[in-house]
């Protein structure tokens, strides 16, 4: 990373700990809108974070590796969650985690080469009644059967540009 | 429930692990603020919020832990300390329950018994490795549990390989995750007992783990390598990056010539290695133990302990002179001491802007190794090239100091070994002799004389107290033993973690020989009151430096003694294991008891360090040449690592 | 069209006023004599919560909704969020002016994240209604609502854990006592209340609680929102009263002719047909509305298998007994299916099942292992024959 990329993100970073208090309750909204924005938390955020918060950077590092929608690792620019618990599961996860697998050649907890699609487990997602159901960046999409991968993976593709990870409805279908 | 006020206990430990906050209101201290619990039937008052393992602990009840250490907040972590109360559904974590209302407890009844030995199982199904290959056998936690709890097979298995690699990267500490149970003790250590926050748990469920930032090897991290983390390790998670092998090899060697220094702090808790109480020092037993072992030379590093006190004493005296008389706005001040390398790297990493206040006079270690190396080898007619000069230590941080790439000054790596207490107790048992049986014997010449100020470097305030006993003498020309009784200066001794002691300088007398290059007179100090103070633990440190950084009453001070560990050396990272606060006042006990028995107690009484001054060192303190070999330089190293 | 009749039919902000005209003392007396109870599933009487948290005494106090719905089967609180988002911040303003707290949060799970827009915009829409802010309804009362997101974990449940991560720290649950009534968030007394909970104070503050207590069973007053999946015809929310029997809730979801029913999700127990006529309430099987139903054709190894792959993911891993212990449960399901686990063995895993229940740190180890014992107590026989002794 350049001088100058540090010195912004060190720059969003201070900017952040004062919008959400300065102290350490912020760090979890602070992780969220980098990692949002920047798909990733590498180690020198980490480090301005803690800075920032006055605590270690070790503590940012063991929260972040805590939460399921943290991780330090960076991830593609769709992260796909597939619900994999027990109502989901009774209604056919299997068989859509395979053609996922399948449409994107990837396994599930890998990246594609081009960075675009992240392939994650999720642990129940509250849409037991309507499974199996996933989520694609915050966007929830139930009752999906293997032929919808293909759909629902092109529609991202569609959107790839300026605003693809922008917030959209709930796509109940 | 009563109400309750908020009670700040500022602790840093994760909020987790301080559940002990429960305050109490000024109502029941008003009724005497006591509870009575039954505990197996037995009954005992304690005072409201009394942990069920302490109020145990008060009528003889023992209680197994495991995650619970005296020197830590609470974790409830580990569920080995399980206990019925009754009216609770549950178990309840004896370490972690207050007592706040009259119960009854019953500490091994079937439940507690069982769930006692599932807890145990399932530790030893995650455990790889046998007790017999194990620094720690015969002194780990897990392996006693089990033996209590008589576990004769693994009920849940056994791990048959390991899962984690072992970090040898740093100088000081090993790790070996294997081993971990999780307890979280070194976790509290570092980042509530010490502040340094270098480990941490990742991870979440049973792929959780201890691990540095961003899980770098343990020597690329910001560690001050204090080593407090060993020191409170149930297993042998955490060890000491071990030289004996090489210790060994060089005794072995005819052509070297192995010379071994022994600092007061492990010569006061070694006995604990053999059975002994702590307290019981074992300084000339010792002696002849090192040389059964093989040391051609065994000297006191209360020598140069006592050399430092000069060294340093004169460093100060020149700032204070330079900033007072001649004005210079430069002199950073207050000073502080550089013998804790551990404090030295903190200082480094966390306020690298305050390297100049550091004294850049060598820790009594280093300073020996490069005398030994020139005036020793020099006076003796020995090739240094020949010398391996191994340092007896409490302390880990002292094996990352030698390794200093400045620290070769006699042209030679100045001390090739760090050992630690425990490590030298293994090579005492190894060379098959029982050291608290064996006859007494003296240090070698020409470092053999020490005084008491050099042994009492081992004590947070040691270091301070041994300063001002030289200094007042020195400036006043009175007898120190007129101002405080018996030179002992009990202001700043004791384990209170900031200590703060004004000293003022009523008269001066002449200046001593041995300063008269350096100012003409007293005069300028006269009516000056010295403001001195004193930390051990780096947390302390912490206070210490954000109150001189805020503008507080420590910027005011002239000099400041900050050790490392907990109560200074004699916590040291590498004394042996376990250490409580009562461990460490008994050995501290015996340092300042040791200090009382000596005929000379202050450092420039010490023979040998005047014949040090007029044979070798003849520009005198902070001359030339003591610059070159007893004086050294810092490295700001930052907390950003890449 | 919302699912919920009762919430339905609440007039607004009825409760927050009656709320308004009562004392402290007379909200806390009002939620008491409802005999409301928690309803993530712990059960702990709500009006005894607030009355601990009133009494303490503190600077500033919390009121802190509980939307880290993560239980296995749950979803009632997405549907309460999305359909009566009103109700539930009106009965986290009353929990305010109860305890005395004029500050309120509400966890929201990451993967409801998609709601939070909603949400803020129904709370902007209070605060102009001056239901939130200052001066609320014209009186001196001060109170407003954030949202804090939370961030994938399912042990954020536990209101020490929900703490702790709004805190900035990992989600472990803390040691109880102290409590968070009396040392919450930020070390302040704070109440922690599941978003049904906080309707239905509403409700129960509009109707009265006498009103409340004509529905359900003497322990186990009121309505209960249940979330339904599985092998039925008819998935999705119900309002039930409580104290409906198994069977009876099986007709009305569709799903007569189930093998068996999880009531409570994976922390839950595992109904085989033969005690359907088993009542849901604090009495008998205790809920915070979960309801899986298990067609005949479900092998309870593999559902087993599924819950217990959830805990072993999902515990924080701080204490022995949850951390290591699923572990050991999965392990043994993974032995029982493939016939190498003794019967000696088995017991042994149930043994440490009972030791999880009683020694783990926090709800979740002690109630992970009771799908484990259930099924194994239950369906012994389609376990057995895939079991053999090594003797």
């Amino acid at each position: 990373m350049l001088m100058t990329d540090r010195e912004r993100l060190a720059g969003e970073i201070k900017a952040l700990a004062e919008k959400h208090g300065n102290c350490r309750t912020a760090l979890i909204p602070i992780v969220q809108e980098i990692k949002q924005k920047y798909r990733k938390v590498d180690d020198f955020a980490m480090q301005v974070i803690a800075d920032q918060l006055g605590i270690h950077p070790v503590e940012v590092y063991s929260v972040v590796s805590f939460y399921a929608f943290l991780g330090s690792a960076a991830h593609g620019k769709y992260i796909i969650r597939l619900c994999r618990t027990i109502s989901c599961d009774m209604q056919g996860k299997e068989r859509v985690m395979r053609q996922m697998e399948n449409d994107l050649g990837i396994r599930f907890g890998e990246t594609t080469a081009d960075g675009k699609f992240s392939l994650e487990w999720a642990n129940c997602m509250g849409m037991c009644d309507q499974g199996p159901a996933m989520l694609v960046n915050e966007k929830v999409y139930t009752h999906v059967t293997p032929e919808k991968v293909h759909e629902i993976l092109e529609e991202c593709r569609r959107s790839f540009g300026v605003h693809a990870t922008e917030q959209k409805e709930v796509y109940l279908v | 429930m009563s109400p309750t006020p908020i009670q700040e206990t500022g602790s840093r430990a994760p909020k987790s692990q301080q559940s002990l906050t429960i305050a109490r209101s000024a109502g029941d201290e008003a009724i005497g603020g006591t509870v009575t619990a039954s505990i197996n039937g037995q009954e005992v008052k304690v005072p409201l919020g009394t942990t069920i393992l302490a109020a145990a602990e008060k009528i003889g009840v023992r209680i197994p832990t495991l995650c619970h250490h005296p020197d830590l907040c609470v974790a409830g972590v580990c569920r080995v300390c399980v206990v019925e109360v009754e009216g609770q559904r549950t178990l309840q974590a004896a370490c972690a329950f207050p007592i706040t209302s009259p119960i009854k407890v019953l500490t091994h009844t079937r439940k507690v018994r069982q769930s006692r030995r599932h807890v145990i199982d399932l530790l030893l199904s995650e455990h790889y490795g046998e007790c017999y290959a194990c620094g720690r056998n015969n002194n780990c936690e897990l392996q006693g549990l089990a033996k209590e709890y008589g576990v004769d097979f693994f009920r849940f298995g056994h791990p048959s390989k390991p899962k984690y690699e072992i970090d040898r990267s740093s100088y000081s500490v090993i790790r070996d995750n294997d081993k971990c149970v999780l307890c979280r003790r070194c976790v509290r250590t570092c980042i509530d007992l010490q502040e340094v926050g270098t480990i941490e748990v990742a991870g979440r469920s049973d792929k959780s783990y201890i691990t540095t930032f961003k899980d770098k090897p343990l020597g690329d991290v910001v560690c001050i390598n204090c080593g407090q983390c060993i020191n409170r390790c149930p297993t042998g998670a955490l060890r000491a990056n071990d030289p004996t092998d090489e210790v060994w090899a060089a005794i072995d060697d005819p052509k070297k010539h192995v010379v071994i220094q022994t600092a007061p702090s492990p010569r006061a808790a070694i006995g604990e290695c053999f059975g002994l109480e702590p307290g019981a020092p074992l300084t000339y037993e010792l002696n002849t133990a090192l040389r059964m072992c093989g040391f051609d030379r065994i000297f006191d590093t209360n020598f140069t302990a006592d050399l430092t006190i000069i060294e340093e004493g004169t460093e100060l005296i020149l700032r204070l002179y330079k900033a007072l008389v001649g004005k210079d706005a430069n002199i950073a001040l207050p000073q502080f001491t550089s013998c804790s390398p551990g404090w030295v790297k903190y200082l480094e990493h966390f306020y690298a802007e305050y390297i100049p206040n550091l004294s850049s006079a060598k820790s009594p270690q280093q300073m020996f190794g490069a005398v030994i190396k020139t005036y020793y080898a020099e006076k003796h007619g020995i090739d240094p090239k020949d010398i391996i000069t191994v340092a007896l230590m409490p302390c880990s941080a002292k094996k990352f100091e030698c390794n200093r790439s400045e620290m070769d000054d006699s042209g030679y790596k100045d001390v090739d070994y760090g050992l630690t207490t425990r490590e030298l107790a293994k090579m005492i048992s190894e060379a098959g002799l029982e050291l608290p049986k064996l006859p007494k014997s003296d240090f070698d010449a020409p470092f053999g004389t020490a005084t008491g100020s050099g042994v009492i470097f081992g004590a947070t305030g040691g270091v301070m107290e041994a300063a001002l006993r030289t200094v007042i003498e020195l400036v006043t020309g009175t007898k120190v033993e007129s101002l405080f009784e018996k030179a002992n200066i009990i202001p700043v001794r004791g384990f209170e973690g900031v200590k703060y002691v004004e000293l003022p300088i009523n008269e001066v007398g002449p200046v001593p020989d041995i300063l008269k290059h350096l100012v003409p007179d007293w005069n300028w100090l006269k009516g000056a009151t010295l403001k001195v103070a004193v930390a051990h633990g780096t947390a302390n440190a912490k206070k210490v430096m954000e109150d001189i950084k805020a503008g507080g009453k420590f910027s005011e001070c002239h000099f400041i003694e900050f050790m490392g560990c907990p109560g200074g050396c004699i916590g040291g990272g590498g004394q042996p294991i376990p250490t409580s606060p009562e461990i460490r006042s008994a050995r501290a006990k015996a340092i300042y008891a040791e200090d009382a028995a000596y005929e000379v107690r202050k450092s420039h009484e010490n023979p040998d360090v005047l014949t040090i001054y007029n044979e070798f060192l003849t520009d005198g303190p902070c001359g030339h040449k003591s610059h070159k070999l007893l004086h050294t330089h810092y490295v700001p190293r930052g907390k950003y690592i890449e | 069209m919302s699912p919920l009749p009762t919430f339905s039919t609440m007039a607004p902000e009825a409760g927050l006023k009656q709320a308004m005209s009562l004392s402290r003392p007379d909200i806390i007396e009002t939620m008491k004599q409802s005999g409301l109870k928690g309803r993530g599933g712990a059960g702990f009487p709500t009006g005894m919560k607030w009355n601990f948290a009133a009494a303490a005494q503190a600077a500033e106090k919390f009121v802190i909704c509980n939307a880290d719905e993560g239980e296995p089967g749950t979803f009632k609180d997405r549907v309460i969020l999305q359909e009566h988002a009103d109700l539930v911040f009106e009965g986290m303003t009353i929990a305010g002016k109860a305890i005395g707290a004029r500050s309120g949060i509400v966890f929201l799970r990451g993967e409801y994240t998609y709601l939070r827009p909603q949400l803020e915009a129904v709370l902007d829409k209070r605060r102009k209604q001056k239901l939130l802010g200052k001066d609320i309804l014209g009186s001196d009362l001060e109170f407003d609502i954030r949202i804090f997101m939370g961030a994938g974990a399912y042990i954020c449940g536990e209101e020490t854990a929900l703490i702790e991560a709004l805190e900035g720290f990992r989600g472990e649950p803390r040691n109880r006592p102290p409590f968070p009534v009396n040392t919450g968030f930020l070390g302040r007394p704070s109440v922690v209340n599941n978003v049904e909970t906080l309707a239905s104070a509403a409700c129960i503050l509009q109707k009265g609680a006498d009103w409340w207590k004509a529905t359900g069973t003497a322990n186990s007053t009121g309505i209960k929102i249940f979330s339904v999946s599985g092998d039925c015809e008819k998935p999705g929310v119900y309002e039930f009263p409580m104290g409906i029997t198994v069977a009876q809730l099986l007709k009305e979801v569709g799903g007569v002719g189930a093998k068996a029913v999880q009531v409570g999700g994976a922390s839950g127990l595992c109904i085989p047909a033969s005690q359907f006529k088993r009542i849901i309430a604090f009495e008998d099987i205790p809920t915070g509305g979960s309801i899986i139903v298990f067609g005949q054709q479900r092998d309870m190894l593999d559902v087993l298998h599924n819950f217990l792959d959830f805990f072993v993911d999902e515990s924080c891993g701080q204490c022995t007994p949850c951390r290591l212990g699923n572990r050991k449960l999965l392990e043994g399901v993974e032995l029982l299916r493939e016939g190498k686990c003794s019967m000696a063995y088995l017991q042994e895993l149930c043994a440490l099942g009972d030791t999880m229940q009683i020694a783990s740190k926090c709800g979740l180890g002690q109630s992970s292992p009771s799908a484990f014992l259930s099924v194994v107590k239950n369906f012994r026989e389609e376990l057995m024959g895939r079991t053999y002794s090594h003797v």
